[in-house]
């Protein structure tokens, strides 16, 4: 078989799939965010992150499989665990990190943190600390693109906790009223904080909680790229066309804590074992290519790429300089 | 190559911590993940994964250690067949607690100087802008946002009853009608929602005008007028501006009761990030609303629902527009300053008219905007009459003539003949019977009887 068909052939099994380039791809991004993450839990350990800090690990296959299926001028927003998203949408890993550790070239200029970062450029709209209030922006990013008359959809991640705020249900009922182009995804890592979602929703299909407004919805293995990815595609096309909002409830897991002081007390160490070794988003994708014939050596250059970008970022945080003390009064109103 | 397994901090406030369990031992061979040790912080037991794979070379804490500080080393991680270096070699290349790692932080000298804190320039007169027609406070605002509509296509009104019903106070009546339902949008009662909703459209840049049908609904969604629109700016580092207008009455209207009768005023004033206006007149309403709307800010217009049907002259020329920050001189005297904003400087011009009666002269500023305050004309007015009365219908704790009183004892205080005194509404929430409610709210008589005491 030649190349340049196999790199278009589908691989991956029976149930949906991927090409093997999509694959490869999908494995970078998927790991840029992995090692992003281990290396912000050190420097956090370092003391050189302070105040809240979300770790994404665990979760890389929903918003990587998302963001391939999307194209320039989409939106996206989403909450607090957000250095996932803003890896995948384009923003650099050292604005990232330096905006971590509190920066002058971090992307707020070190004035948001973890959990406030933007990019006006890569159409990300934060980052926003506030449980669920990024449901009703993100039907606001939705409202501007139909406003605007262009094919453009919004994207709103939040969480199973967030899915029991009020404005989430104000945020669909808005959304299909006006047939906002808006994607909800429920990443159900099974904790909000530290309540197991059963212990916090009556309902136990958050996939249906759209129903009431005739949103359609579905559950995903989110720990499957390429059902993530499918599963998206039919969604984000739904949007597009103009139907209106759609929900996909992603089940997925953190392997770390809610946030860096969360001693994890509420879930056993064997549950988060069980899942790192049988569901791992990564080592699946990473079966799926050494099942298709990529050798271990292109796999290991990856490794490496990514190992040599994550330290960069870490070591572009670590030294730039503190923003300057002249910045604690600027962009708070703009000039009229 | 051996690196130094460090004492994480796991918290942000954590500075120390006990090293409770080794659960490695030396020799071990650890993956990415593995648990090495428990460590116990002034909040829990927090379990401490290997970020790197290798072999525990030493362990140089033993377990049952208290008090170590964050960024000790206590152990070394070695690669596999790797000799392990001595503990003293080790310690040296051991990270710095980040406060020494970093650039000189910020000295408080160093710090800028607030603006608040810079000298105040003399204010500048008010632009003339020719004739004038007597038209409601209601048709002001109606203009305003037609002016507005038809200016920039950016421009949209969201709200309860705004499009169909014609407004539940018929400020938008007519406005459907020429800009169709994609501008002027019925929205079900689900403030929270719909305001998050303008918020979003506005950090893309499109320019909504949220009405609320009073503004005591808008606490319904103060999470996103304040933690949403007004902080944005900041937090994404001069990114994302929010132009964005909330408007309603605000206030006591008349007989609804507690809650739908109170002054927002202090509440929103507090806030960086968002300006505040509080229009009294037709051209107060119609200059300060056109420029709300053209403000790439989160801007408050608070209306008054019993003004909403008064007259008073307005400019005529199409361009008529007023600068936000800047207070109006409404009469001029010479014994007393009353400074007072929306309906309450119809109370200080009647009282000024009784003090005249008694040869007291007072001079009367509407402030029009509450943030930013015009401190510039009220320090003016000070040092020419060197009394001062504030006036507001809202509760006197923490209000609008508190924050004026300081500016003039920032600014002024050498000019002062007397303490400041302000006359508020009554500290408790708004009764419904009729005499009560007059009992509770400021009337001229008050300001009369405050101006005396200080002269």
């Amino acid at each position: 078989m030649a190349a340049a068909q196999e790199n278009t052939a589908r691989v991956g099994g029976n149930g949906p799939s991927l090409t093997r380039e999509q694959f490869m791809d999908a494995f970078h991004e998927m790991l840029l965010i992995r090692r992003f993450e281990e290396k912000a839990g050190q420097l956090y350990g370092m003391g050189l992150i302070g105040g809240f800090c979300h770790l994404y690990i665990g979760q890389e296959a929903v918003v990587v499989g998302i963001q391939m299926t999307l194209k320039d001028g989409d939106k996206l927003i989403t909450s607090y665990r957000d250095h996932g998203q803003m890896l995948a949408a384009g923003m650099t890993p050292r604005g990232v990190m330096a905006e971590l550790t509190g920066r002058a070239t971090g992307y707020s200029h070190g004035k948001g943190g973890s959990m406030h970062m933007f990019s006006r450029e890569k159409n990300f709209y934060g980052g926003h600390g506030i449980v669920g209030a990024q449901v009703a922006l993100g039907i606001g990013l939705a409202f501007a693109n139909k406003y605007r008359e262009t094919d453009e959809v919004s994207v709103a991640y939040f969480g199973d906790g967030a899915a029991n705020q009020g404005q989430v249900y104000e945020s669909f009922n808005l959304a299909a009223l006006h047939k906002l182009p808006c994607l909800f995804i429920i990443e159900n890592n099974l904790y909000g904080m530290g309540t197991s979602v059963e212990r916090a929703s009556a309902s136990h299909e958050l996939w249906r909680n759209g129903e009431p407004w005739g949103i359609p919805g579905k559950r995903v293995d989110g720990m499957d790229i390429a059902a993530v990815h499918e599963a998206a595609a039919e969604a984000v096309a739904h949007c597009r066309a103009g139907k209106g909002p759609y929900l996909l409830e992603m089940m997925t897991y953190r392997y770390r804590g809610h946030s860096m002081s969360d001693p994890a007390k509420y879930r056993k160490r064997e549950e988060v074992d069980q899942v790192r070794k049988t569901r791992d988003p990564i080592e699946h994708v990473r079966q799926i290519l050494l099942d298709a014939g990529v050798s271990e050596d292109s796999l290991r250059k990856i490794e490496d790429d990514v190992k040599a970008t994550v330290n960069d970022s870490a070591e572009f945080a670590q030294t730039s300089p503190e923003p300057d003390p002249a910045e604690l009064y600027t962009d708070v109103l703009l000039e009229a | 190559m051996a690196t130094d397994i460090i004492m994480p901090a796991l918290s942000p406030t954590m500075t120390e911590g006990a090293l409770a369990r080794w659960v490695k031992a030396e020799g071990d061979a650890v993956a990415i993940g593995d648990v090495l040790a428990e460590i116990e912080t002034d909040k829990a037991t927090m379990e401490v994964e290997a970020i790197e794979s290798g072999i525990l070379g030493r362990i140089l804490v033993p377990e049952g250690t208290q008090d170590i500080a964050v960024n000790t080393p206590i152990a070394i991680l070695v690669a596999e067949g790797e000799a392990v270096p001595d503990a003293a070699a080790s310690a040296p290349a051991a990270a710095q607690p980040a406060t020494t790692t970093e650039e000189p932080a910020a000295q408080p000298s160093a710090v800028p100087a607030t603006p608040a804190a810079a000298s105040l320039s003399a204010p500048e007169p008010e632009k003339d802008w020719g004739p004038t027609a007597e038209i409601t406070v209601r048709e002001a605002l109606h203009d305003a946002m037609q002016a507005e509509l038809r200016r920039d296509p950016d421009v949209f009104l969201i709200g309860e009853e705004v499009a169909e019903y014609q407004g539940a106070y018929k400020i938008s009546q007519g406005l459907l009608a020429e800009f169709g339902d994609k501008r002027v949008i019925d929205m079900p009662i689900t403030e929270h929602g719909f305001t998050g909703m303008a918020v979003g459209a506005a950090l893309t840049g499109l320019k909504p005008i949220v009405e609320f049908m009073t503004m005591n609904f808008s606490m319904q969604a103060i999470d996103h007028i304040i933690n949403s629109a007004a902080k944005t700016l900041y937090m994404s580092g001069g990114q994302m501006g929010c132009p964005i207008v909330f408007r309603g009455p605000n206030g006591a209207a008349a007989r609804v009761g507690a809650q739908h009768s109170q002054c927002y005023g202090s509440w929103y004033a507090h806030v960086p990030g968002l300006k505040v206006v509080a229009p009294w007149s037709s051209a107060d309403a119609k200059g300060l609303l056109r420029a709300a709307i053209r403000d790439p800010n989160p801007v408050i217009v608070l209306e008054n629902e019993i003004l909403y049907g008064r007259k008073f002259p307005c400019p005529v020329d199409e361009d008529f527009i007023l600068p936000i920050g800047k207070a109006k001189v409404e009469r001029e005297g010479r014994d007393v300053t009353i400074v007072t904003f929306s309906i309450m400087v119809t109370t200080a011009l009647e009282a000024a008219e009784a003090l005249a009666q008694e040869g007291i002269e007072a001079e009367v500023i509407n402030l029009r905007s509450l943030r930013p305050l015009d401190t510039a004309t009220i320090v003016e007015s000070v040092k020419k009459t060197s009394r001062l009365v504030t006036l507001e219908e809202g509760w006197p704790f923490a209000g609008i003539g508190a924050e004026v009183a300081m500016q003039v004892i920032e600014h002024a205080f050498d000019w002062l003949d007397a303490p400041p005194a302000r006359v508020t509404g009554v500290d408790v929430p708004m009764p419904f019977a009729a005499n009560l409610e007059k009992l509770a709210l400021p009337q001229p008589e008050h300001v009369v009887e405050a101006v005396r005491r200080l002269i």
